[in-house]
Formats: structure tokens, sequence, C-alpha cells
């Protein structure tokens, strides 16, 4: 299959060595203004993105980790407040106005959403759709060689007859082929980091597998960072290099993927993969979180878990005190409960 | 777009065509007299021969085939009350009039509506769309017929900027260029007025079509990728914002004429209202019932239209 | 499709009329329209109180301006604008009451028979509601009148007949939804889900939907009738606002107040009538997040104009004209 022209000159290294992150989100905090209250989404997220891993975002809806995702470009709606610092080639992407901000968007970080054909204007054809991520941001290219490209695009992510799928409109394909091509959409300047927003929980498990593997063939091409936000772990599992779990808005665990998921620390997380089915388990039931996800405005005090835990000591420290994040079993692995470290022995699997 | 589709839409069309001369033929029964006097009262012979000609001592069904096939003709019987004037001839003459007129307001007001809620859909909810929006609900709400009266006193009396009745003016015989201006300058209030409500209507459901519109998901992919904002808005929102207001605006098609009639007669505006006003008074039967035939039919291509546009602006539909 | 009020516990004569009447007033649009269209009835309605008599054969000096012996002046006959515009909202609000009362009735029974029965009853009924709606009223008014004669009953009648449409897409629309429902929960229950049941709950949701209809209706009826009699169609017999506006046309220039109050008045009731539509939409629809659903049927059956919760009442009633 022919190369695809690089379509930018690569952008000058900022970090030779490799250790300063791509993107640093610093004590991000999003709340928004209802009737009711207010509506605390996220509270204090904090993490890097390194150039070119994979770091997973996991959590139950109402976990914050949408709308973290969303504050990154700035799409946000009006109701919502944000405060903290996002920084992305040494500028602060909350404080970037916007025609600054719209440089950004689409071209060096671009977004891939979960539900395709929501995401796809249904009056506009595929390929002209596809086109316009190109031309917003490289305007000097002709008429063919956007058509060319645009095929291309589409060809690469592996959506059959590209030339005429291009002139379709996005409710003549199916599931998967519409989520292929909004990935195409995404890809279509190169960028440094792709942000999935629950890529395919839309989907049925066949289909899934091939989006994701087509997302991730895409980016090892250009070698781009992603976040891969899903409640799905099986997802993450494959994908991702690290991984954050998310909870009422906050980071509750992080580390590299072995970490997390070999040696959970954070109760919650211990809670998400024992409900996970298990090709090798024995039948028994499902291991099930007690307990409902909490009210975002009326956030339980302390641990925001505690009422769902089942180590939890109340009322001191889990009622009172927010724990922090905490180093649990090894560099780089972070837990934010008070009891990290002081938890019973878990069975594994 | 299809042609099958335009097909289809044109044999949907047939059965309330039908529905409507059945209609019109079932208000001649319930008249006084027999069939033919109340299309062709006043004059004795065509009566005669009208009677003949519609089988009225055949069965019903006969008599409305006889009916209808003289319809489809374009033979609508003559004027009790204008020398035997045939009514299509009658209609002939008065029926572009009110296309002019109806058709310069909804032109007019459809853009002017578009455009203002364009504007009003950047800002919802600011002083400037909430004043906007009130004024469309007064100006939806003021009886057409008062207003005209009001637009009457004070742009045409008190100050003299517009005629006040009346399609040319009957003092002076222009004509090319002149003729055309003289015409303009008349058609300005009644059009004005017609037009006001209508640009309520266009503006509040353009309005609530871009502000749904914005709110969906393709619209913050636009934003995601990097399109300027009011790109989205042009580009991404508006035609889909528009479906609604391209039905809407054919609904009302019904609802301006019967606007039209009430602009006609105050205005003195030649056009189809004054003919259906007048042979009413006139109790001129058969050009009553021709206005309303001619009238129905109008609605019955309008809508067709409608669709038409519609289909033609939302893929979605052609490909069914 | 929403299903309207499904909150939890909204089934009927749990839903507290307290507490939404006082939702209801602390909004200036609702205040607003209440201001707007209560005088002119108390007055339409105490016209005989008002002005006793037959306003038409007064024989008042002419041409009085408005003073503070004749409220709103007197016309070119004599008569005071004040009486003859009591009257002539006396006239309309006997109308829109007759109307609105005859609309209900079909609309409601044609609805719920249509969503009940389904299948060829429903086409049938619904085949019927297209045709009606089809026909402009106000134009179909003018040529029974023309041909037939005129009148106020026959006035009602018409307008009865051609109104009811928006009310039977919206309770079938509603009978539908619960019986969706029903046939899930048919597998479970034991007893018989009949009309009753769906009744039961149908009504609490269909009474939102149609108490935004209902004024939007009287403002329409308002309207037609007093163009009818503007144009000279009108019942003989009785006084309209219309009328008085249509009567004015020619003393324009230097006797406004011939035109102005029977104007402002009429308005004032359209103006009321739609804003108290808006209100009751704001405020019972848009509360529980539903919608008033207008679809028009064929052709353009999945997509007509579909009003939701954030539409007024313009955007509701130019999709039922």
């Amino acid at each position: 299959m022919a190369r695809r022209a690089v379509s930018r000159c690569p952008l000058p290294s900022t970090d030779p060595v490799g250790t300063q992150p791509l993107l640093a989100v610093r004590d991000l905090r999003v709340r928004f203004r209802t009737a009711e209250g207010f509506v605390q989404a996220a509270a204090g997220v904090s993490y890097d993105l390194f150039g070119g891993e994979v770091l997973g975002i996991v959590g139950e809806s109402g976990s914050g980790k949408t709308v973290s995702a969303m504050a990154i470009l700035g799409l946000l709606p009006a109701t919502a407040e944000v405060t903290g610092e996002i920084v992305y080639r040494g500028q602060d992407l909350l404080d970037l106005p916007t025609e600054e901000l719209r440089q950004v968007r689409g071209r060096r970080i671009a977004m891939v959403f979960q539900d395709a054909l929501a995401a796809l204007n249904p009056l506009h054809r595929v390929g002209s759709q596809i086109a316009e991520a190109i031309t917003t941001h490289q305007h000097d290219v002709g008429r063919r060689e956007l058509r060319d490209r645009t095929v291309q695009l589409l060809a690469d992510v592996g959506i059959p007859n590209a030339a005429s799928a291009a002139r379709r409109y996005p409710h003549e394909f199916s599931g998967g082929m519409r989520q292929r091509a909004v990935i195409a959409m995404a890809m279509a300047n190169d960028p440094e980091v792709i942000i999935a927003d629950e890529p395919t929980t839309a989907l049925d498990v066949t289909t899934q597998a091939q989006v994701l593997e087509v997302l991730e063939t895409m980016r090892r091409r250009t070698g781009s960072a992603m976040v891969l936000i899903t409640h799905n772990l099986g997802v993450v599992t494959g994908v991702a290099d690290r991984v954050l779990v998310m909870y009422a808005g906050k980071v509750v665990e992080s580390g590299a993927i072995g970490q997390v998921f070999g040696e959970p620390a954070h109760p919650y997380t211990l809670g998400l993969i024992g409900s996970m089915p298990h090709l090798e388990q024995e039948g028994g039931r499902l291991r099930r979180i007690a307990g409902h996800p909490p009210s975002l405005i009326h956030v339980p005090r302390g641990c925001a878990f505690h009422p769902r835990c089942p180590y939890a000591q109340v009322p001191a420290p889990c009622a009172i005190e927010v724990p922090a994040l905490r180093t649990a079993t090894g560099p780089g692995h972070q837990s934010a409960c008070h009891l990290t470290g002081a938890l019973p022995p878990q069975p594994t699997g | 777009m299809s042609f099958s589709y335009v097909l289809r839409r044109l044999l949907q069309a047939v059965p309330t065509v039908l529905g409507i001369l059945v209609v019109t033929f079932v208000l001649i029964q319930m008249a006084p007299g027999d069939a033919a006097d109340t299309l062709s009262e006043g004059d004795a012979e065509y009566t005669r021969q009208l009677r003949a000609q519609l089988r009225l001592d055949r069965p019903l069904i006969e008599q409305f085939g006889a009916y209808a096939t003289r319809v489809l003709r374009g033979d609508l019987g003559v004027s009790s009350t204008q020398n035997g004037r045939s009514v299509s001839s009658l209609i002939a003459e008065y029926l572009p009039r009110t296309v002019l007129l109806m058709g310069t307001a909804v032109v007019l007001s459809s853009l002017v509506g578009i455009a203002l809620a364009a504007r009003a859909g950047r800002r919802p909810n600011s002083p400037l769309d909430s004043t906007v929006s009130l004024g469309a609900l007064v100006a939806y709400a003021v009886p057409a017929l008062w207003l005209g009266q009001l637009a009457i006193l004070f742009l045409g009396l008190r100050t003299g900027w517009f005629p006040i009745g009346g399609m040319t003016n009957p003092r002076t015989d222009y004509t090319g260029l002149e003729h055309i201006l003289d015409v303009v300058a008349h058609l300005a209030l009644p059009v004005l007025v017609l037009a006001t409500s209508e640009v309520a209507v266009v503006y509040r459901v353009t309005r609530a079509g871009i502000l749904q519109e914005t709110q969906k998901e393709y619209v913050r992919t636009a934003l995601a990728k990097g399109v300027r904002s009011d790109r989205v808005l042009s580009h991404h929102a508006m035609r889909n914002a528009l479906l609604p207001t391209v039905t809407v605006i054919g609904t009302r098609v019904g609802f301006l004429f019967s606007g039209a009639v009430v602009i006609e007669r105050l205005f003195a505006w030649p056009g189809m209202g004054t003919l259906l006003i007048t042979s009413a008074e006139r109790r001129d039967r058969p050009v009553v019932l021709g206005v309303v035939l001619v009238v129905a039919f109008a609605l019955v291509v309008a809508t067709l239209i409608t669709d038409l546009v519609y289909a033609l602006v939302d893929s979605r539909i052609r490909y069914d | 499709m929403t299903e309207g009020s499904t909150e939890p516990g909204a089934t009927g004569h749990k839903s507290a009329a307290g507490p939404l009447l006082r939702r209801l007033f602390r909004r200036p649009a609702a205040i607003a329209a209440l201001v707007l269209v209560v005088p002119p009835i108390v007055a339409g309605v105490l016209a005989g109180q008002i002005a006793p008599g037959n306003p038409k054969a007064q024989a008042y000096p002419t041409f009085r301006p408005p003073s503070g012996e004749f409220l709103m002046g007197t016309d070119n006959e004599g008569r005071a604008m004040l009486a003859m515009v009591v009257h002539g909202l006396s006239t309309s609000l006997v109308t829109v009451v007759a109307v609105v009362a005859i609309s209900a009735v079909i609309g409601v029974t044609v609805g719920a028979l249509s969503g009940y029965r389904g299948g060829v009853v429903d086409s049938l009924l619904m085949r019927i509601v297209d045709m009606v709606q089809a026909v402009p009223s106000f134009f179909l008014a003018i040529v029974a009148f023309a041909v037939l004669g005129s009148g106020q009953d026959k006035l009602i009648i018409l307008l009865g007949l051609t109104s009811w449409t928006p009310l039977a897409r919206v309770v079938r629309a509603q009978v539908l939804s619960v019986k969706r429902r029903e046939f899930v929960q048919a597998a479970r229950s034991l007893g018989s889900s009949g009309i009753r049941t769906v009744l039961r709950h149908v009504l609490p949701n269909v009474v939102p939907a149609v108490a935004v209809l209902l004024p939007l209706l009287a403002s329409r009826v308002v309207l037609i009738e007093a163009g009818l009699a503007f144009l000279g169609l009108g019942d003989p017999n009785r006084l309209s606002l219309g009328y008085l506006i249509s009567n004015a046309q020619p003393h324009l220039q230097y006797y406004w107040w011939m035109s102005v109050f029977p104007g402002l008045v009429l308005t004032s009731l359209v103006l009321g009538f739609n804003l108290l539509g808006d209100a009751c939409n704001d405020l019972l629809i848009r509360a529980s997040g539903g919608s008033v659903l207008i679809d028009r049927a064929s052709p353009a059956r999945s997509r007509g104009p579909r009003v939701d919760g954030a539409a007024g009442s313009i955007e509701v009633s130019a999709a039922i004209d």
C-alpha cells in the first residue's frame, strides 16, 4: 500500500529525550450550574500524556472521563465552569483564544467520538466531511489532491470501494464502517494526539475488535499518542500502555496497565475487575459493586467511593478525609485510598 | 432526485384532487336549484346547454364524472353577474395578481425571517434575541385586518409615503418601467402587512431549528475539527435547521391565502380574494366555485412543491 | 417520541394542581397572558350589564372622540364604541367557547378511538384527519357562507368540524404510547388492560398537551370570526369586532378611535391566548421533558414539524395551521 504523503512539516521536537509529557493536565475542575445546584463533573483531575503512548481512562458514566476530555479542546457547553491547566506544547489550552485553539483542534489534537451516526452531518457526504477536516487546516490543497487524499484515508481505515464510499451519506454505512470513517476524519491531518471517547461503545463485540484494530494501526503509522476513554476494561487491556481509573470526577488509580490490572490497589478498581466475566471462571456469580454511582451535586464526604466500599473505615478516615494519590505497589502506580498498602490480599481473576 | 420519488408524490396528490372535486360537487348539490343553475345562473340558453352536458337526469356518479371532466378541461362555467364572461378567463385575469402578492410576501418573509434567526441563533437568549422574539410574538398576534388599517393610517394617510389602495394609480396611464414601479409602490403596503405575521412564524421556527441543531453532536464534531464557528452555523447547522422551516412555509400557504383575501379587501388589491368576495356578495356562484377549485388545486401544487424542495435539501428522504 | 410526563407518580389524580398553579403565576408570560385575556373575557361576559340594550340602535352624537362620557368615543352613526366593543367581545367569546368545546369532544374521541383500536380504524381516521387538516378553515368558511349564507351557529359548526385535528393527533399519540407499554406488561399482568386502564394512564398525559392546544385554538377562532365579519360574511344579527374594524375603514383618517379600540381589544385577546398557550407549554410540557408531538401524517409522516418543548406557541400553531 502506498504511503500517504506526510501532510505537514514534522513539528520540532520540544523534548529530545522524551521525558516531558506531550499533554499535561493539572488539577482540572469542571462544574456545571444547574437548577438544583452545581454539578462537579471533574474534581481535580491531573495526568500526563507522553508522546506515542496510549493512555486509557476508565470509569462509569458520570465519572468525569468524557468531561475531562472535552475540556481539552474546549468543547464543553457554555454552562461549564472550568479551572485548572491543560498544557500542550508549552501553552495552556484553557487560556487560549478561540482562534488559536482552532488551530489545535483537528490538527494537533483530534477527537474520535462515540456515536458515528450522530457525529457526522447526515446531510453531507462522508467524503466531503473528511475533506473538510483537511481543508480547514490546509488551504492550498487542490481539488484532485483533496479527493485523492480523502479516498486514500478511507481506504486506509479499511473501507472497501473507498472512492464510491466517499460519495455516500452517513446513513448508508454500517456502524463499524461509519466509525472507521470517523477515525479517518480524525487522522486526516496526522494529529499528535488522538482522543477517542468511547469509540466502540455503540458497536457490537466483533465490530468493536475490528475498529480498535483500525484505530491502533492508524495511530502507529503516525506515532500519535492516544487517550482512550471507555467504561469497558476489556477494550483498554489490549491497547493501553497506561491507565487511569476515574470515579466521581477524580482519578482514583493510575499506573501502567500491568500494574493496575495485575495488582489493583483501589477498591473501586478491584470491583471493576471483579465484575468482568472471565473465560477461566468456573460458574459462580459475577461480583457487583454494591450501591449506585454518587450524585455529582451531593458528593459523599471524604472519599467519594466510601459508601460502596467493602473496606471502608468509617467514620475515620474514609468518611471524613479526601484521600490523595499515593504510591501503591511500585513507581508510577498510584491509588487514592486511605488504605493503600493495607488492603487484605485479593483473589486475582 | 429520483424520478420514482417525484412520480410517487404526484400520484399521492391524485386522491386529494379527487377529494376536492367531490367536495365542490357536494357543495353544488347542496345549494338551492339544480347544478346547472348553480353553474350558470342568468343565462337561460347556456343553462339549457349545461343541463344537457351535466346529464342531470343520470345517476349521481355520472353527473360527477361529467362535472369532473369539464373542470379538468378548464371549463368552469360562466359568471352570472359579469356579462357572461367565462369563469376561467376571470380567474386567469385575477390569479396572477394574487400570486404576485403572495409570492412576494412569502419570499420576503422567508428571507428576513431566516436572516433574523441566523443572527439570533448565534447568541440565544441575549437581549437582542429576546427582544426580537417578543417582537415576533406580537407581530404574529396582531390581526392582519387591523395591522393593515394601522399601516394605511400611518404609512399612507398620515405620511403619504405609500398609496393605500388598488394596484395602479387609476388617474395615470403608465407603461413599461413606470407601470412596474407604480405596481411596486402599490404592492408595498399589502406585502408588508401580509409578510409581517409570516416573518414571525419563519423566524421562530428557524430559530428553534437552529437552537436544536447547534446542540447536536455533528456540530460538536465540526468544532472539534477546527471549523470556524460561523462556518459551522452556515454550512452545517443551517441546512438541517431549515428543514422544519420548509415544511412550515408549505403549511402556511393555505393560511397565507386566507390572509391575502383580507388584505386584498383592505387594500382594494384586484386579486382572487377580491374576486371571491365580490362574487360572494353578488351570489355569483359559478365564480365562487371556480375560485374554490383553483385555490384548492393551487394548494395541492404548493404542498407538492414543498415536499419536493424538502427532498432536495434532505437526501435521506430521496433514497427511500 | 417521548411519553409525555411519565415522572413516577404522575398518574392523574396525584398531579397536584396547587403547586402547578403557583408556578404558573410566577412566570411573567403567564401573568401578561392573564392580564390580556381576563379583562376582555369579563367584559364580554358582562356585556349585557355594562352596555344594556341594543348598541346598534343608539343615537348619540356622531364622531365624538374618547372622553369622560364616551370612553371609546362614538362612530359614524352615533353609536357608543364601548358598548359595541363589549358586545363584539361577547360574540367572540360565545364562538370561541362553543368551537373549543366541539373540537375538544371530537378531537379527543377520534384520537382515543384511533389510538386504541389501531389497524384499519386508525388508518381510516388518520386519513380523514389529513383531509380535514389540509383545508384552510378560514377559506372554507368564506366559501361556505358565500354559497350557503352566514350565521353564527353555522360558523360554530363549521369551525368545530375543522379544528379538532391537532387534538386528535396528540391524543392518539398518547394512547399509542400507553398501549405500547401495556403490551410489555401484558405478559406479566393477569387482568385485561381494557379501555379503562388505558384511559386512566392516558388522561394525565393528555391534559398538558390539550391545555397547550386549547388557548391556541381559541386565538385562531377569534381571528377567523373577526376576519369573516370584516369581510361582511359574519352574522348580521350579531355585533363583531371584525365588523367594527371594517366599519372604521372609510373614516380612518380623522376618527382613529373607531379602529384603534376594537383592534387593541382583538389584539389583546389573540396575544393573550398565545401567551397562555406558551406558558402552559413551558410549564407543563417542558418541565416534564416531554413534547407536544404534532406530526403531520402522510406524506411527511416521519419528519413533519416535530415541535418540542423548546418551541413556543408560534411554532406549535404554525404546525397546526
